[in-house]
């Protein structure tokens, strides 16, 4: 480090200052860069990508009470679409590392991710994903 | 004992008792946790005995919780004013009860972190939603009765507000023994009889129960009990267990009756091992008549034959709830009248179930809870009659 | 999937729907004229159900209970704790000893002593008579369990691994047959259904039992059929035949 030098006693104050600033610069940084994702199977989203991070969770419910409570299928946000786009291009999967999808961006914003403990964080074989996004009105 | 030395005496009694009740309820939770993050595959229940033997805990306490409302029923909606002083201490015994009951069963549950969508989501033909809004308002009751009881400006308000709770009391009661009654299914609890039977027990639990701890606070202040109350409660205890014991009686006999009960009712009382066992020995035999005498016979007169008897009562209704809840399960259900059945999922064979620690662990912190809140309730109001003051919580600090 | 591709398949429904709307009409196909457009709610209209014919059923064959493991994900059950949605019940009559075996399955009744006791009504029924169990608002009580006449449900006693991407289970809920709903909505039948067709034993027919005209309707009408304890007036969606 570039401050090596200076005499021990003044060190410190100093040192803090620079960890202190750097923290906030990588923080900010960090914020706009997002989290680093793997590449994905993706394709354009049922909706506009900055709702959606906003309020994915929304829709969701929503629409999961349609389908469970209605039998409305295919639904336009459903988990399973979902997973399907968003599945890592290599493993075909949402969850695994920070570099999965919903894995990624929910350990990166520290939001508890329950979904998968019940719904498969597979994606479907391409042949059987009738419950594609956009398909439905 | 000094009559200086006694507060610090006390203090460090209740310092000792509270941290027992503590550690009891630590380990529950602990079990707790274990069950949740396993899943119920570490308890003894399955797919054909879904309730086991923290249910039998909760439903004592939810029962007997109840029943601890008696003696304030009584000096308050029959104006008995012998019972008044114990009146307090009767419905802090019903918070307390109820407590651990519902403490119980809600850790039991496979998701018991989505208590909010139970709070939130109400399906008001159920019988189980319906008690869930019972116990909170009976809390809520209880609360105002213990204020009304204790400040002496709302005086006015101990005779209605106990008359609400007594009411409550017994819809509640009636409310839990129909989480039973209603199941049409099974041959052992389809029956009118189970909401009164149900009544009926929770006089005799709630009262030995608070028998106990009215025993329990007295012996803690070094304090001997009020002789004429004494003969009063042994009266009334006796009373009450005669009375549990005709309708568990009436509700076997009517079960008899009706030709397609007749089997189940062989297996629980005849055949099927250990039911029979823990229902004659057990519920009947120590549980009843054993009581019965110790609280008749005029050779038994004193306390601590009161309250064996009280603690025998308890036993009893371990034994009966153990019966009537898991035995009434093991039995397989009749989906085929008039055949012989048989598959990989229950038909046509008896079911086992073998408690695991985990459980029976969950279960006693229930009984630890209660006896915490009864604890820490009477060393912070001044619940406990003048007569016996316990422990002066002031003085102890 | 790319925009071509899509239009591809948006095209496709509509020219399939437009075939069967002019096959249908009580040609070919008439167990499924009521099978709803895709987005469509589950329709009153509607009540789904089946037909078990103990005469055709085999004894000792189990390929009903296979497929529906294989459909839901479910692991082999071996233990009292293992789920089951379907079970085979070999039955001897206490009178003439006769033999006869049975898939066991929820009987998805009308009148579904689960839904009413359900504290936070996450057993429900469906428009179209499809008994489930919402399973983000069940809490676990077992209650559903202790009510239902015929041992259809079970709890989920583990941690789950290997779900479907249809059939969400977890840790901790309860659960039954759904009715293979995921395939029902597309217009499928249910995998039990087609396991025992492709057994060659047919002895379990999926329809419509409001629509007088469906196969099951009118094999109803024709031939003795049951309801399990019928003296419970659920009124189930599984008729029984040979009982
Ligand atoms: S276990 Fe779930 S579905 Fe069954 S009664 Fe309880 S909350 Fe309802």
């Amino acid at each position: 480090m570039a401050m090596a030098g200076f005499p021990r006693g003044s060190l410190r104050p100093a040192l803090a200052a620079a960890l202190l600033l750097g923290a906030v610069a990588a923080g900010a940084g960090a914020l706009a860069a997002g989290p680093s994702l793997d590449p994905a199977r993706a394709g354009p989203c049922v909706e506009d990508p900055k709702l959606m991070r906003r309020s994915h969770m929304d829709f969701l419910k929503h629409d999961r009470d349609d389908t469970v409570r209605r039998g409305i299928r295919p639904a336009k946000h459903s988990l399973a679409g979902c997973v399907d786009c968003h599945a890592n291009a290599k493993d075909g999967r949402v969850l695994g590392s920070d570099g999965h999808f919903c894995q990624g961006c929910h350990s990166y914003a520290a939001v508890k991710l329950d979904c998968f403990d019940c719904h498969a964080a597979t994606a479907r074989p391409a042949q059987t994903a009738s419950a594609v996004p956009g398909a439905a009105r | 004992m000094d009559e200086t030395r006694r507060p610090a005496a006390a203090a460090r009694a209740f310092w000792t008792l509270a941290a027992a009740g503590a550690a009891v309820l630590a380990l529950a939770l602990g079990a707790a946790h274990y069950m949740e993050l396993h899943g119920h595959v570490v308890t003894g229940m399955s797919n054909q005995v879904v309730w086991g033997l923290p249910h039998v805990f909760a439903i004592f306490l939810i029962v007997a919780a109840s029943g601890a409302l008696n003696v304030a029923s009584i000096a308050s909606v029959f104006g008995e004013a012998d019972y008044k002083p114990l009146s307090p201490l009767s419905v802090l015994l019903t918070v307390a009860l109820l407590a651990g009951g519902l403490l119980v069963l809600v850790l039991d549950l496979g998701r018991p972190e989505r208590l909010v969508v139970a709070a939130t989501h109400y399906n008001f033909r159920s019988i189980f939603a319906w008690n869930m809004i019972l116990y909170n308002g009976l809390f809520a009751i209880c609360a105002l009765y213990l204020w009304a009881l204790l400040e002496r400006r709302l005086a006015p308000l101990a005779k209605p507000v106990g008359l609400a709770a007594f009411a409550w009391r017994v819809i509640l009661t009636t409310g839990t023994g129909s989480i039973f009654g209603f199941l049409v299914a099974r041959q052992a609890y389809a029956s009118g009889v189970i909401a009164p039977l149900f009544i009926a027990l929770s006089l005799a639990w709630g009262l030995a129960a608070f028998h106990l701890a009215q025993a329990f606070f007295a012996r803690l202040a070094g304090e001997a009990m009020d002789a004429a109350m004494l003969v009063r409660v042994r009266r009334l205890l006796g009373i009450f267990v005669v009375a549990a014991l005709y309708f568990v009686a009436v509700h076997h006999l009517t079960n008899l009756y009706w030709a397609k009960q007749a089997a189940f009712e062989r297996f629980i009382l005849v055949g099927g091992a250990p039911y029979p066992a823990l229902f004659w020995i057990g519920f009947v035999g120590l549980g009843s008549l054993v009581p019965l005498a110790l609280l008749f016979h005029p050779r038994f007169a004193g306390a601590r034959a009161t309250s064996v008897a009280a603690a025998l009562v308890a036993l009893g209704a371990f034994a009966f709830l153990y019966v009537f809840i898991i035995g009434g399960q093991v039995f397989p259900l009749e989906i085929f009248p008039g055949y012989e059945a048989r598959s990989a999922f229950h038909d046509g064979r008896v079911g086992s179930y073998a408690p695991s620690l985990p459980e029976f662990l969950l279960g006693t912190g229930g009984l630890a809870a209660a006896f915490l809140v009864a604890l820490v309730g009477a060393r912070a109001l001044p619940i406990l009659p003048a007569a016996a003051p316990a422990i002066p919580a002031a003085a102890a600090k | 999937m790319n925009p071509v591709d899509k239009r591809r398949r948006e095209f496709l429904g509509g020219a399939a729907a437009l075939a069967g709307a002019m096959i249908a009409p009580g040609v070919f196909l008439y167990d499924y004229a009521q099978a709803k457009a895709p987005g469509e709610p589950a329709s009153g209209k509607v009540r789904w159900g089946m037909l078990v014919d103990t005469t055709k059923c085999e004894s000792g064959c189990n390929d009903c209970v296979v497929a529906c493991n294989t459909e839901h994900g479910l692991p082999e059950a071996t233990r009292a704790t293992d789920a089951q949605w379907i079970r085979k019940v070999e039955l001897k009559d206490l009178r003439s000893g006769k033999a006869i075996s049975a898939p066991v399955m929820c009987q998805h009744c009308a009148e579904p002593p689960c839904v009413d006791v359900c504290p936070t009504g996450a057993s429900f029924k469906r428009e179209d008579g499809i008994v489930l169990v919402d399973r983000h608002t069940c809490i676990g009580c077992r209650y559903c369990m202790m009510a239902c006449p015929y041992n259809a449900r079970s709890f989920v006693h583990e941690p789950t691994t290997g779900q479907k991407p249809d059939v969400p289970r977890g840790k901790g809920c309860v659960e039954s047959c759904t009715l293979c709903v995921h395939k029902v909505d597309r217009g499928g039948t249910p995998s039990c259904v087609e396991a025992c067709a492709a057994a060659g034993h047919e002895a379990i027919l999926f329809g419509d039992l409001n629509d007088p005209q469906s196969e099951i309707s009118r094999r109803i009408a024709s031939v003795a059929t049951t309801q399990l304890r019928a003296d419970l007036r659920t009124d189930n969606g599984v008729r029984y035949r040979g009982l």
